[in-house]
Order: C-alpha cells, then sequence, then structure tokens
C-alpha cells in the first residue's frame, strides 16, 4: 500500500521537474554552526554571505540564488545528516560553508560521491589537501598546518627556544599543534590536547605550562573557546611571565569580548580586516553598516565563496550542468578576492600570504585586529603532493 | 611538589564549584525526586545575570549579589509554573520536560541577550597569581573561588543541619509522605528548595563566568559531572555531595595534569598523546562505576531511602 503511494508522487515529481527548470535558480546549501556557543561564528558566516548576495543583487552568474542554512550543532554526525539532506532531498548546486575540519571530514563523502560542487569557507583538515582532495572541492580557506606554520616562523623571528604547544583534541588541533612543529625550530617542552569541546576550564593544562618554564606558549583554541583560554591565561598571571603566540584563537569576534586581555598577543591569519585591497574595503564597510560589527576571517572567508561561485555559474552561461566547466573555471580563482589575488594549487586549497595580526586598542577605546607583518609569501600547504590531481 | 599542591588545588576549585551545582541538584533530586536537566539552565541564567547586573552597577560584588536574588526569584517563579506539574510523574516524564526548558532557556538568553555571550570582568587586582608558599602561584581569582564555596558550603551546612527549614528538608529528603501527612505546607517548601537549589546554581554559574566567560548552553555540559557528584554522594545528601565533588575534581584534575606523562613512560608519543586525554575524560565515570559496585546507594546516603 505504500509503495502505490510513492508511484504517484515519483510520477507527479517528473511532470513537475521540466516546468520547474525553467523557473532556473541555483539553489546553495549553506552548513555552518547556527546553535549553541559558537552560534556568532555560524551569524558572521551567514551575514557576509548574505552581504556578498545583496551585493551582487541576489543573482551570481545570472540565476536567482536560493540559499538553504542547515546548523551541523558543532558534531560530525549532524553534519553529515545535514549534507546528505542538502544533496539528496533538496538537490542543492552548491555546498558552502563547514567550520569545524571533523565535520567536514565526516561529510566529505556524499559530497565527493556526488560530485557535489563544494566550497569550503574554513575547515582545512590536512586528509582534505592530500589524499581526499577532490575535483568538485574548493577552498576558500587554507589547510590548518599553514597558519599555526606561520606563527612559527614568527616565534623564530623573535628568538624563542622552547615552547609549549596547546590546543583541543580533535582533527584540527592535531594538524595545528603539528603545523607549528614544521617551522619553528626551538624545543617543544610539552604539548598539551584537551578535550573537545567540552573543555573550557585550561587550569591544570596552565599549570603544567607555568612548571615547564617554555620560552612562549602556542595556542589554537577556535570560537568561544579562545576567550575563555586567554582569560585563564591572563588570570593565571602568565601574561607577563610566558608570551603566548595564537592560531585562530584572537579573532574579530572574541576582540570585543577579550578587550585589554587580548592587547599585544600576536596571531597569523590570512586575512586582516585592514588589508589594502579595494575588495576588502568594500567588504569591510559595507559589513560594518549592514551588521555594526567587525566581519572576521570566518566571514572573509565566506564572502570570497559568493564571487567564486558567481564566476563559476557566469563562465558556463548558467548551465549548472556542466560541473567540468565551472570546475574549470573555479581553478582559476577569478575574482576579486578580499585577501587579494591567490591561486590554487592542484588540491584547490589556496596558495596565499600569511600575516603577522595583532590586537590594538584605538584611540576611541575600542579595540581592532591590524595587520603588523607579512610573514610568509605565497605559502602553499605541505599536503599538496599527496593529492592526486595535477 | 609545588607543581603537585598547584594541581591539587586546581581539582579543589572543581570540586567546589561541582559541589554547587550538586548540592541544588541532589537536593531537588532527594527531596523533589524530580530529575532536573535545567538545571544547568539555572546556572546559565545566574551567570547572565551577574554579567548584567555588574555591567550596570559596575561592581563585580554587587553584581553578583544581585544575580543569586534574581536566580532565586526565576527557580521559584520556575517551579510554581511548570516544574509543579512534574513532581509524581515518571522520570521519563522529567527528563522530557526539563530538557523542553533547556531548549527553552536557551533560546530565550538568545533574544533576550543575543547570541554573542557577554564577558563578566574581574577587578584588574584579581587578574594576577599569588604566591601562596613562595615559589607556588596561584591565580587570585580561584583561590577567591575556593574560598568564597567553602564558606557557602559552611552556610549550607548551618541552614541544613541547624535550622527548622533545614530539618524539614531532611526529613523531606528521607521521606516525603510521612513530612507531607505531618502537616508540612508541602508545596511551600517544594517552592523554597527549588528556590535554594536555583540560587546555589546560579551562584556557582556566576563563580564561574569570569574563567568561562558567559554563553548560551553553558550549564549543559558541566551538568554532566555534576550528576556524576549526586550519584557518587548518595542521592539526597548534601554531606556526599561536598566529598564526592572533591573527589570527581580532585581525580579530574590528576588525571588530565599526569597521566599523559605516566603514559609517556611507556608507549610512544603519538599512542600517549591520543590516549591520554580519552583516558583522564573517562576517570570520573570509572570512579563512578567503582563507587556503584561498592555502595549502590552512593558514599552517604540519605536515611531511610
Amino acid at each position: 500500500m505504500r509503495r502505490m503511494t510513492v508511484i504517484p508522487a515519483a510520477a507527479l515529481a517528473l511532470i513537475a521537474g521540466p516546468a520547474l527548470a525553467q523557473q532556473k535558480t541555483v539553489k546553495i546549501g549553506f552548513i555552518s554552526t547556527f546553535s549553541g556557543p559558537v552560534a556568532a561564528i555560524g551569524n558572521d558566516m551567514k551575514n557576509s554571505f548574505e552581504l556578498g548576495l545583496d551585493q551582487h543583487g541576489r543573482k551570481l552568474g545570472g540565476l536567482p540564488v536560493e540559499v538553504i542554512y542547515a546548523d551541523d550543532q558543532l558534531k560530525p554526525e549532524v553534519g553529515v545528516q545535514k549534507t546528505q539532506e542538502l544533496i539528496e532531498s533538496d538537490h542543492v548546486d552548491f555546498v558552502v560553508g563547514y567550520i569545524w575540519s571533523n565535520v567536514l571530514l565526516g561529510s566529505l563523502k556524499p559530497l565527493v560521491d556526488s560530485k557535489t560542487m563544494t566550497v569550503v569557507t574554513n575547515a582545512g583538515p590536512n586528509q582534505l589537501a592530500g589524499e581526499l582532495c577532490s575535483p568538485y572541492v574548493f577552498s576558500t580557506s587554507w589547510q590548518n598546518d599553514q597558519t599555526p606554520a606561520a606563527v612559527g616562523r614568527y616565534m623564530n623571528e623573535k628568538g624563542v627556544k622552547t615552547a609549549f604547544l596547546m590546543g583541543p583534541n580533535y582533527a584540527a588541533g592535531k594538524d595545528m599543534l603539528a603545523g607549528v612543529q614544521t617551522t619553528f625550530q626551538g624545543k617543544i617542552v610539552g604539548q598539551e590536547l584537551t578535550r573537545w569541546p567540552d573543555q573550557l576550564d585550561f587550569s591544570a593544562e596552565l599549570s603544567k605550562a607555568r612548571a615547564a618554564k617554555p620560552d612562549a606558549i602556542f595556542a589554537f583554541y577556535p570560537g568561544g573557546a579562545g576567550i575563555q583560554f586567554v582569560t585563564q591565561y591572563v588570570q593565571a598571571g602568565l601574561k607577563g611571565q610566558i608570551p603566548l603566540y595564537t592560531a585562530f584563537t584572537i579573532d574579530d569576534l572574541s576582540l570585543p569580548r577579550l578587550k585589554d586581555l587580548a592587547v599585544g598577543v600576536p596571531g597569523a591569519q590570512e586575512w586582516v580586516n585592514d588589508l589594502p585591497n579595494d575588495a576588502n574595503k568594500t567588504y569591510v564597510a559595507d559589513y560594518k553598516a549592514k551588521y555594526h560589527a567587525s566581519p572576521s576571517f570566518y566571514g572573509a572567508q565566506t564572502y570570497d565563496a559568493v564571487g567564486l561561485i558567481d564566476s563559476a555559474i557566469t563562465a558556463v552561461n548558467g548551465d549548472l550542468s556542466n560541473k567540468e566547466g565551472m570546475r574549470k573555471e573555479m581553478e582559476k580563482a577569478d575574482f576579486k578576492s578580499v585577501r587579494g589575488d591567490f591561486k590554487f594549487g592542484n588540491n584547490h586549497i589556496p596558495i596565499q600570504n600569511f600575516y603577522l595580526q595583532d590586537a590594538v586598542k584605538n584611540a576611541d577605546g575600542s579595540y581592532a585586529l591590524k595587520t603588523v607583518a607579512l610573514i610568509v609569501k605565497d605559502d602553499q600547504d605541505r599536503f599538496h603532493d599527496r593529492c592526486p590531481m595535477k | 611538589m609545588l607543581y603537585f599542591i598547584e594541581q591539587f588545588l586546581n581539582g579543589i576549585q572543581l570540586g567546589m564549584l561541582l559541589f554547587l551545582l550538586a548540592a541544588g541538584l541532589t537536593l531537588i533530586f532527594g527531596i523533589m525526586d524530580l530529575v532536573n536537566l535545567a538545571h544547568g539552565s539555572l546556572y546559565m541564567l545566574g551567570a547572565y545575570f551577574a554579567a548584567t547586573f555588574a555591567a550596570w552597577t559596575n561592581s563585580f560584588v554587587l553584581g553578583a549579589v544581585l544575580a543569586v536574588v534574581a536566580t532565586l526569584v526565576a527557580g521559584m517563579v520556575l517551579e510554581v509554573i511548570a516544574i509543579r506539574r512534574l513532581y509524581g510523574r515518571n522520570h521519563l516524564d522529567h527528563v522530557l520536560g526539563t530538557f523542553g526548558l533547556l531548549l527553552f532557556f536557551n533560546e530565550l538568553v538568545r533574544l533576550v541577550w543575543g547570541p554573542a555571550g557577554m564577558t563578566l570582568s574581574l577587578p584588574s587586582e584579581m587578574l594576577t597569581a599569588v604566591q601562596i608558599p613562595p615559589g607556588l602561584y596561584y591565580p587570585a581569582y580561584r583561590l577567591v573561588i575556593i574560598v568564597v564555596t567553602l564558606a557557602v558550603a559552611l552556610l549550607l551546612y548551618v541552614l541544613v543541619m541547624r535550622t527548622r527549614l533545614g530539618m524539614l528538608i531532611r526529613a523531606g529528603a528521607s521521606n516525603r509522605e510521612m513530612v507531607g501527612a505531618l502537616g508540612v505546607n508541602i508545596k511551600l517548601l517544594y517552592t523554597l528548595v527549588f528556590g535554594l537549589g536555583a540560587a546555589l546554581a546560579g551562584f556557582a554559574g556566576l563563580m564561574q563566568a569570569p574563567i568561562l566567560t558567559v554563553q548560551i548552553g553553558m550549564g549543559e555540559n558541566i551538568l554532566i559531572p555534576a550528576f556524576v557528584v549526586v550519584v557518587i554522594g548518595g542521592i539526597g545528601s548534601i554531606r556526599g555531595a561536598f566529598v564526592a565533588a572533591l573527589l570527581v575534581g580532585v581525580i579530574d584534575t590528576i588525571g588530565r595534569a599526569f597521566l599523559p606523562d605516566l603514559l609517556h613512560r611507556y608507549l610512544s608519543e603519538n599512542a600517549a598523546a591520543t590516549l591520554a586525554p580519552a583516558l583522564s575524560s573517562m576517570s570520573i565515570y570509572v570512579l563512578m562505576a567503582v563507587v556503584l559496585v561498592a555502595r549502590p546507594e552512593g558514599l552517604f546516603p540519605a536515611a531511610g531511602r
């Protein structure tokens, strides 16, 4: 009986199919975290994406855009379920987003198997850059190792001889701690991987870091955990004792809450809100006007996805079935990125600059992240050789 | 040795926080026979209230006092409006009902305070480490937490063991029906106990707020070890909650602090790095399992249950 009802429904869908195809839209599934403590990141990504769409008149490559936002709840198992829903029930043309490396790794198989055009706007697990790279998956962010590797270079410059490393115990945390060791030439006197995402109190680990007497502490704590980590680091009286170097720990979302606690704590980033290119000036100014806050790197990377997708659909004249054509166009990265010009590597991960950023207090009492210097130019991730695409 | 003492203090501090949460939970569980998953929401409310009031009054202490009062009132109102309907039903209904409340409070906080969270800043004198014996640095604020919570624990002890209200609470934990039969206004007692539990949870939230910052869902993860404490201590027993909280706090911290190095001696670096965080996060559950095998009622079961 149940089977009987399915067949008419399927027949109906077949009849409706061509009619739908005529009013062509591009459907984009957007996966990020919109609930819980890290919803602030998801909102920033969504805001930036919406801003980008507005600036394109809500059309990409001439086609009206429909976006379906899905919440991964910070959980890999939810992420893969939402991804499958977007692909199988919503039949999206593009999937965009993914903050967390473990969520992306969980969701990668359905994306790759269905050859869905995907733009990852934050997560950068080493597997994506290496053996799991896919012709249809692009990243507007980085591979996890790159940013901490840039921090490692800077630590060498500052004459750091011994370091204590800390990060959360999940895919990205492991990548980050490995990444800093690829460039840092001093000695690692200890490292701690803390429970993720529920451990927010780092008292035992900070005591350990103090006891190890390193020249510096390196930390990777994204989202709200960054606020907690830096706060506890300062409360432990360590700020004057052992300098802190960070990756993805202090950003435009956490700085308004950390305020003075973050001032003088350096980090590395591929994008800072004061990068002096025209696309970035427009983005930051329009974002501030619309949302009355500073965009973060999460937002900037997501904003770039709009331009990238627009370039792809334009190149194939709106023929969304021409994935080969879209892929070839996207490989050129022919759009105005807010980080300035960049190229894609063979694995579709950007080859780009990394900058030293510092938190400063402005004359009007507000706080901002500023570019201090270029740490490394045109950096390519160290896993691209493992990617079978040439 | 100094390092060991420092880690031990970290454990005590975590234990103190767990005690504040578990005391309310165990009272509510013991007296009303209510499984309250929304306890963490009251913890969160306490933190949000404190951050708001501290910003209004420009005083951490004043903000904290107002926040405790506000969570007390919020807890009593919550009891009258919603929790009361759950008494006498089975535990699955409690779990469903209070889980619904948990979601409700998360959304409410999002509507009122926004999704970004808040910061409860400490006075700048607190942003430092003090030397207790020379050479042992300990964060000043964490020391304050230990001292203040000990004082609260003492107050609670006096309230429960030395006052008439306390006598009713203890009686309620031992035999609810009898207390009602003796003509005690059990409805009022329940409202008061729930309010007291809420105030303790709110207090825990606001004390923890400067360390963990104030954000939506902040009470959900901490609730699990708090339940572990209740089970280990014996349901309905405040003394049990105190001892169990210290045990759990110290074991969890010591595990995190020393297990990686210990494993390192016997295993490869990679294996130790993978295994240590997993094992140390299991330690308190192992403790719970051991206690449950040896003493199924918990360490200090409330008399007469």
